[in-house]
């Protein structure tokens, strides 16, 4: 790729440099945690150390007797008229166990809020959670999503007569027969093990609860502030009008802050307890039982198959372990498994069963990818087993089934918007020399090593989401963005946007399209968001919906600015807004460059509104809410090569290689960047991550010693490159990229590593492939 | 991730140092591994006294056929001390490969030392250079041999008013080499193994693989007894029990043993 110069200012297309990180780098972000409230108290929280338990009694006396305690506050004390509420499938075919804001009666995981102390200061308030003391009566536990639904399991929610939580479906009328006339069968069960999100910024905020006027403020680091405000009405029985949320820089959120949280609600209700702000701030280790986690799907996958590798039926048998109770979303990330099973291959058959369990763990919710790392990851390890099985190279058996046309309406009935599979899998190919790895593989040989390469072709589904499919799915929440354009009367800027951003750079990307639309510079754009006091309802950042959903929203707001600039130059010009052109800075007469008001100029004359054509109104400024018609549909290859050392079973990655195709770019060096951090979260599942329960429900991968997030020093060398296809959904022709990476990049790394091992005989690996287990499995497969 | 509460002085001299721990007070040399551990409330110490005051402590020269490092030494110094380098190796290119750069930065040896965790490179590095340290309490000063430093599981045979003052590191150790298993860059060992070849034979010390530093007597025996490196790699983990955890089995472990001890073991041979 040719290397891209960086400038401090641009419009689409640039690659500018951050206008937001002069902040971050020198230390001047304000996140939940820099905010100091006069009077303000500090939360913590007495968490169950039980993964299942009955409580019998709580004593907060010694706790309470400590100077400088305020409160301890239980289920029964705390001000709230409701439990967390979930967005998925309310009222519909789905259980949703009671999760109350502090346990009520049973403790169903290790971390689960008990009680809630509430003193002058932090260290204090954790000395009194260790003074308090709750009486458990254990109860049987079950932590396996698979051992939960056999029969006979431990019950999570003595109310139901089993652990299901929901069953989701997609089966076409040809399946059976399809399978039945396939000549081969292949067969792979693939876990796609528990993760844990990891912002660096954990999770925290502050609740703020005027008694005298019952207007409640929250301060909180979350990707979702209207949402959060939505729901702290409801479960803490106020009027939404008198509710703010306030999102200062967040610090990173993976979608762990795609949610809301027990404590969200505990610190607003507490606060109206105690009559003084209450801030509460999440330690790691809390974070690691606290805030959600990510993945955990056992998948049994079938296909039948034709000789040459064409993939003539597929089915899927899959379990997702859900955790202890439904959060906002959780019901619904299977789904976009579901939706993504057959990935970009022209499958048109499919039995896809995805059953979701409860189980004595931290519940389960969007991460990284959010249900898509599943489908690719399975559907990818999928293509080079049935390589593997019929003795074909694994880039044949992906071409051979490859969608070519678009739009594409999937089994599961999805339309594809654009693609080019191909191309962009022979531009990797090129930039990997696929072509020259056999003579690698053997000058590992020779140093006594196994080298392997490995392909992860994916789509992945993203710009959440048209409303209606939202609805249809049950869930109780749209997909449509907002975006108002501000000009003032100087000339500048305000976009605001209910986007979310925690480390995206919607600032700097936002500013861009602003400069390219409505000519305003690059600097004179401030982008603002996260406050629900001023901004209309916005649906926030996940998905990787923030451009194509919020960045169109936005591109219709510049257009009607644009446009009232139009009627207000043609009034001023004496002219007919027909006879005007747009210059990209101004309307002018056209073949007339004297004749022009640039878009300053215009602003000022809005704002003054000295004379103003007739049905206008004064000032420059539009408001969209944009609901999306498609979803988008990013797509690219990515190519791994490994080498294993058969002494400690080390794999170290040589090169990486990535062609992403995301539709038009608006900023190149963003989209690397996102592209760089994907790849590394999905190395990271690969090699490292694994949140791991022991059977009686205790969590062995507490603290950042025991789960294994990469470090600087464990990044490869990469290769990224760009193939362009717009999407047609919408107007700029952009897809997303904030996932892909992802997305793609476990498949890749754990195909490389299973070529490597296809001499010894070894068809799959589970992740993540930590030393151990590969060099168990060489010696396993030599003897 | 909040400690408990404690009180905290930062020593002036050493003799202040000394008074504070035999008042009981716990020395806070780096932090980097005792800081961790009172956050998580693994530890709760109700007194700390800091070291970082005291110049003296820091510093590395010849004395004999010694090289004395002092205490607070970082692990960044000790990995770049030209001396150390040259006679000592297995020292340095521990220390080299301690946690980050933030962490060598600010970690120190005596701190590793008297930290005394099973994992940890510098007292398995010490015990295979056959080193020492020196100890000063208000009682005195006295010598205590590596082989006899570590007794358990972060527990050294350090009286509680003793502090460790100096690190001697024997110059005759220059072939000598470090290698180490772990997971990612900045992981603690999985296993490590120090190697040095000296005239009077070969020591090889194992951290990971215990609850202290092991010296690998079964390696050691085959090589000092002329036997060949594939006889000796093949007795590496005589008399280890490692632990089954998430970072393998017992016998992953072992094996790790051997490749290490053959790694480090050549290197040194080549040195």
């Amino acid at each position: 790729m040719a290397t891209v110069e960086r400038v401090t200012s641009g419009g689409i297309g640039d690659s500018v440099l951050r206008k937001e990180d002069r902040k971050f780098v020198t230390g001047e972000g304000r996140y939940v945690d820099d905010l100091k409230l006069p009077g303000m108290l500090h939360g913590a929280f007495v968490r169950s150390s039980f993964g299942h338990a009955r409580i019998v009694s709580i004593d907060a006396s010694a706790a309470l007797a400590m100077p400088g305690v305020h409160a301890v506050l239980t289920h029964a004390t705390l001000p709230v008229v409701t439990g967390v509420l979930s967005a998925s499938n309310p009222g519909g075919d789905v259980r949703h166990p009671e999760q109350a804001v502090l346990a009520k009666e049973f403790a169903r995981y290790v971390g689960e809020p008990v009680a809630m102390v509430i003193a002058d200061d932090r260290y204090l308030a954790s000395d009194a959670v260790n003074a308090v003391h709750v009486e458990y009566e254990p109860l049987p536990v079950v932590v396996d999503a698979e051992q939960a639904l056999a029969p006979g399991a431990p019950l999570v929610h003595a109310e139901y007569d089993s652990n299901l939580c929901k069953t989701l479906e997609s089966i076409t009328d040809g399946f059976d027969a399809a399978l039945a006339k396939a000549p081969r069968k292949v067969t792979l069960r693939v876990h796609n093990q528990r993760v844990t999100p990891m912002p660096m910024e954990t999770r925290g905020c502050i609740g703020d609860w005027s008694n005298s006027t019952g207007e409640v403020t929250l301060y909180t680091s979350t990707q979702v502030a209207h949402f959060v405000r939505t729901f702290i009405s409801i479960v803490c029985g106020t009027s939404e009008a008198k509710v703010r949320v306030v999102t200062p820089d967040v610090g990173g959120g993976f979608g762990a802050k795609l949610n809301t949280y027990r404590e969200e609600f505990a610190v607003c209700a507490a606060s109206k307890v105690v009559g003084r702000p209450v801030k509460w701030i999440e330690d790691r280790t809390e974070n690691a039982v606290a805030t959600i986690h990510g993945r955990d799907q056992t998948q049994y996958y079938e296909a039948g198959v034709a000789e040459n590798g064409r993939i003539l039926a597929l089915k899927l048998d899959a379990i997702q372990n859900n955790g202890a109770y439904n959060q906002l979303l959780t019901p619904s990330i299977s789904h976009l498994t579901l939706f993504m099973v057959p990935g970009c291959y022209d499958i048109q058959d499919v039995s896809i069963t995805i059953r979701q369990a409860f189980t004595n763990t931290t519940p389960t919710d969007a991460y990284r990818g959010a249900g898509r790392p599943e489908a690719t990851h399975g559907i990818e390890r999928l293509l080079d087993a049935i390589a593997d099985e019929l003795g074909l190279d694994p880039v044949e058996v992906r071409r051979t089934n490859f969608i070519t046309e678009f739009p594409y309406a999937s089994a599961t009935g999805l339309s594809y918007d654009s693609g080019d599979y191909a191309a962009t899998m022979d531009v990797a190919l090129g930039h990997a020399d696929y072509a020259g790895f056999e003579a690698r593989r053997a000058e590992s040989k020779q140093n006594g090593r196994y080298r392997g390469i490995g392909l992860s072709t994916y789509v992945e589904v993203c710009g959440l989401a048209p409303s209606a499919v939202t609805a249809a799915l049950g869930i109780g929440a749209p997909g449509w963005e907002h975006s108002t354009v501000r000009l003032h009367p100087t000339g500048k800027a305000t976009v605001i946007t209910g986007t979310s951003p925690h480390g995206q750079g919607h600032a700097t990307s936002w500013s861009q399209i602003a400069q390219t639309e409505l000519g305003i510079p690059f600097e004179d754009v401030e982008v603002i968001h996260g406050d629900t006091a001023f901004q209309p309802y916005g649906l926030g950042t996940y998905g990787s919906r923030s451009l194509a959903v919020g960045g169109i929203a936005l591109y219709r707001s510049l257009g009607k600015v644009r446009e009232k600039a139009r009627e207000l130059a043609a009034h001023l010009l004496e002219c007919s807004v027909d006879d005007l052109e747009w210059t990209g800075t101004s309307w002018q007469v056209k073949g007339s460059p004297d004749r022009a008001k640039t878009i300053q100029e215009l602003a000022y004359a809005g704002w003054t509104a000295a004379t103003l054509p007739e049905g206008i109104e004064p000032v420059l400024e539009a408001t969209t809410f944009h609901d999306p018609p498609n979803f988008t549909f990013p797509f690219g290859t990515h190519i791994c090569e490994v080498e294993i050392d058969p002494t400690t079973g080390r794999i170290e990655i040589l090169q990486y290689t990535a062609v992403d195709d995301c539709g038009n770019v608006i900023n190149p060096m963003i989209v690397d960047g996102q592209v760089h951090g994907g790849i590394i979260q999905g190395l990271g599942q690969a090699l490292f991550e694994e949140t791991v329960y022991a059977d009686d429900g205790q969590m062995r991968t507490p603290t950042l010693v025991e789960y294994l997030v990469p470090s600087a020093a464990d990044v490869p060398p990469m290769s990224l490159h760009r193939t362009t296809t717009p999407s047609p959904s919408n107007p700029l022709g952009v897809k997303g990229i904030g996932e892909a990476g992802t997305i793609a990049a476990s498949a890749a790394i754990v195909n490389a590593a299973v070529d490597a091992l296809s001499v010894l005989g070894i068809r799959h690996i589970e992740m993540p492939m930590q030393p151990a287990r590969i060099w168990k499995l060489i010696e396993e497969a030599k003897s | 991730m909040i400690p408990s509460a404690l009180s905290y002085t930062k020593a002036g001299t050493l003799d202040e140092a000394l008074a504070a721990v035999a008042a009981g007070a716990r020395p806070l040399a780096g932090g980097q591994s005792l800081v961790p551990m009172m956050r998580l409330r693994l530890a709760a110490p109700e007194g700390l006294v800091d070291l970082g005051g005291l110049a003296e402590l820091v510093g590395i020269c010849e004395d004999g056929d010694e090289l004395a490092v002092g205490a607070m030494t970082t692990h960044r110094s000790v990995a770049a001390d030209p001396q150390i380098l040259a006679s000592c190796h297995v020292v340095a290119q521990a220390a080299s490969g301690v946690g980050s750069l933030v962490i060598r930065n600010r970690g120190t040896i005596g701190g590793s030392l008297g930290h005394a965790d099973p994992h940890a490179d510098l007292p398995a590095a010490l015990l295979a250079a056959g080193g020492a340290v020196i100890v000063r309490s208000s009682r005195g000063e006295r010598r205590i041999e590596a082989d006899d430093l570590v007794t358990s599981y972060l527990t050294t045979s350090l009286a509680s008013d003793e502090l460790i003052t100096q690190v001697r590191l024997p110059k005759g150790a220059a072939r000598s080499a470090y290698a180490k298993f772990h997971r990612r860059a900045i992981d603690w060992s999985i296993v490590g193994v120090g190697v040095t070849i000296g005239s009077a034979g070969t020591r090889v010390a194992v951290t990971g693989v215990g609850d202290r530093p092991l010296r690998a007597t079964g390696f050691e025996d085959v090589i000092n007894a002329g036997g060949s490196l594939d006889e000796a790699v093949a007795q590496a983990g005589t008399g280890m029990s490692p632990l089954d955890d998430l970072d393998g089995s017992a016998e992953y472990k072992l094996h790790l043993v051997g490749v290490l001890a053959r790694q480090a073991y050549t290197e040194a041979s080549g040195r």
